[in-house]
């Protein structure tokens, strides 16, 4: 009974309280420039969810016959592998959506949340809890591109997933598309904002700061 | 002292996993299951690929003929379609024994392929098939409309395009790239129509037959040239080769030959 509480943890904790992009920083290459749709933001999180699912099993599964000096090296190969499968995947079956993604899905092998989570937790774990883990910071990944997707999509086209929600004053509606959304340092400010807002919400995330000012606070002169 | 174990396999399992033969084989082992994988991915994805990018290229053939000025009234006059015919590259003439659909076939055959010296082979091709699949239009017994597919090497891989030249076998009506994977931003470009609207009416060949087409560095400045793509100099350089090599005698030469002779 308590391993399944254990484990229902080590799924829930990344979504919000231990989120790989929010709170650690993590994938932020890929969360910014998948995200200017919610179907390409879909697609993506698809990918690496399973990428980094299937990566933490079969790490987990060979981390005694992993060597310490070539133990990244070892774990980069099997990333690498199951991106070029997953990408030829894509390009087989979801051919619109792999053009879209383009470079981004081969990127998965270098998304340094797959390399951390291998390397950080399902290299010393039994593979159900590596993939526990691997599946819910893939969850947690996932949640961030998803609201940073639909938000884009929203404010920049007035669609979600390609269904007109904010009828655009080209086709007759009110609503003035913000193409300013669709651009790269939207996706900066709106991950930034998702990072405030989560933090406001749950200080024990924020971080000490880092340095004391050396100047005296007000009005000692 | 114990003496070693005569058995050398199990003196192998008793070193630690970090001891260099049991580092070099956990290489090797994984080495080799993960190419193993990726490999078979590759083979049995293929043709359901080659199925989707055949469809890509037909719509994008399509396309380039509904953008062509005029054309799209044409093919509605002349029954709405294309012939597609294989030819034989250095006969100039209609492949006989090779259809549309056992062309594949044919050119997985090595014999089929015509090796190129390094001074020929300007799109760095190495090979080139005997037998090539165009598309033509023709209008009261004249082609009216000729698409020939071409492809080389460019700056990161292979481009391959659609190249179409109108009945006088020197104008050209438009081009459209139907596989590339130049650098996003510069030589990718070459997908956009912006810079694909600048080929239809440039002429291929001057005066004394040969093939003056070109990308220009900057502007085209001549009837010959079309605009370069600033920062790409080598995708541009290939395009241009590519259609040097394609049109020349190596390439569709001698159909345009025969076409112009009025022989097709």
């Amino acid at each position: 009974m308590a391993r399944r509480i254990d484990l229902w943890a080590t799924l829930t904790a990344p979504l919000v309280s231990q989120n790989p992009v929010t709170l650690q920083i993590l994938g932020l290459c890929s969360a910014l420039a998948v995200t200017t749709s919610l179907a390409t933001a879909l697609t993506m999180s698809a990918s690496l969810t399973v990428v980094l699912t299937l990566a933490a099993g079969v790490i987990s599964t060979i981390r005694r016959f992993i060597p310490e000096t070539i133990r990244l090296i070892i774990q980069i190969i099997v990333i690498a592998s199951l991106v070029i499968v997953i990408d030829q995947v894509l390009q087989a079956y979801f051919v619109e959506m792999s053009r879209a993604l383009s470079v981004f899905v081969s990127l998965i092998t270098t998304n340094c949340l797959v390399l951390g989570r291998t390397e950080a937790y399902a290299r010393h774990h039994r593979p159900v809890a590596a993939m526990t883990d691997a599946l819910g910071n893939g969850l947690g990944y996932s949640l961030v591109l998803i609201v940073i997707g639909a938000i884009r999509e929203l404010l920049g086209k007035g669609e979600l997933l390609g269904f007109v929600v904010l009828p655009s004053v080209d086709a007759g509606g009110w609503y003035t598309p913000m193409s300013f959304m669709l651009l790269a340092p939207a996706g900066f400010f709106l991950l930034g904002a998702l990072v405030w807002a989560v933090r406001s919400l749950l200080p024990e995330q924020a971080e000490d700061a880092e340095f004391s000012s050396p100047l005296p606070s007000e009005g000692a002169e | 002292m114990d003496a070693p174990d005569p058995n050398l396999w199990r003196r192998f399992l008793a070193l630690p996993m970090e001891s260099r033969p049991k580092t070099i084989l956990a290489a090797f082992v994984v080495s080799a299951v993960c190419a193993v994988l990726v490999s078979s991915a590759t083979v049995i994805l293929r043709p359901i690929q080659a199925a989707n990018r055949a469809a890509e290229e037909e719509a994008r053939v399509e396309a380039l003929v509904r953008g062509i000025p005029g054309m799209s009234d044409l093919l509605t006059e002349v029954g709405g379609s294309l012939s597609t015919v294989v030819v034989d590259l250095e006969r100039g003439r209609a492949a006989h024994d090779v259809t549309p659909s056992t062309l594949l076939a044919t050119l997985a055959d090595t014999s089929n392929w015509t090796s190129l010296d390094p001074s020929q082979d300007l799109a760095g091709l190495g090979a080139r098939p005997d037998y090539a699949q165009v598309f033509l239009l023709r209008d009261n017994d004249r082609v009216s409309l000729l698409l020939l597919p071409i492809a080389g090497q460019g700056y990161n891989g292979r481009i391959e395009a659609v190249l179409a030249v109108r009945g006088d076998m020197n104008t050209i009506a438009g081009v459209t790239i139907t596989r590339q994977s130049e650098t996003p931003g510069l030589g990718g470009r070459i997908e956009e129509m912006a810079w694909q609207s600048s080929f239809p009416g440039r002429q291929i060949f001057d005066d004394e037959g040969t093939v003056r087409f070109s990308v220009a560095r900057g502007s085209a400045s001549s009837i010959h040239e079309v605009d370069g793509i600033t920062g790409a100099t080598r995708t541009s350089n290939a395009i241009t080769q590519i259609v040097r090599f394609w049109l020349g005698p190596d390439g569709y030469g001698p159909l345009i030959a025969a076409i112009s002779r009025g022989e097709f």
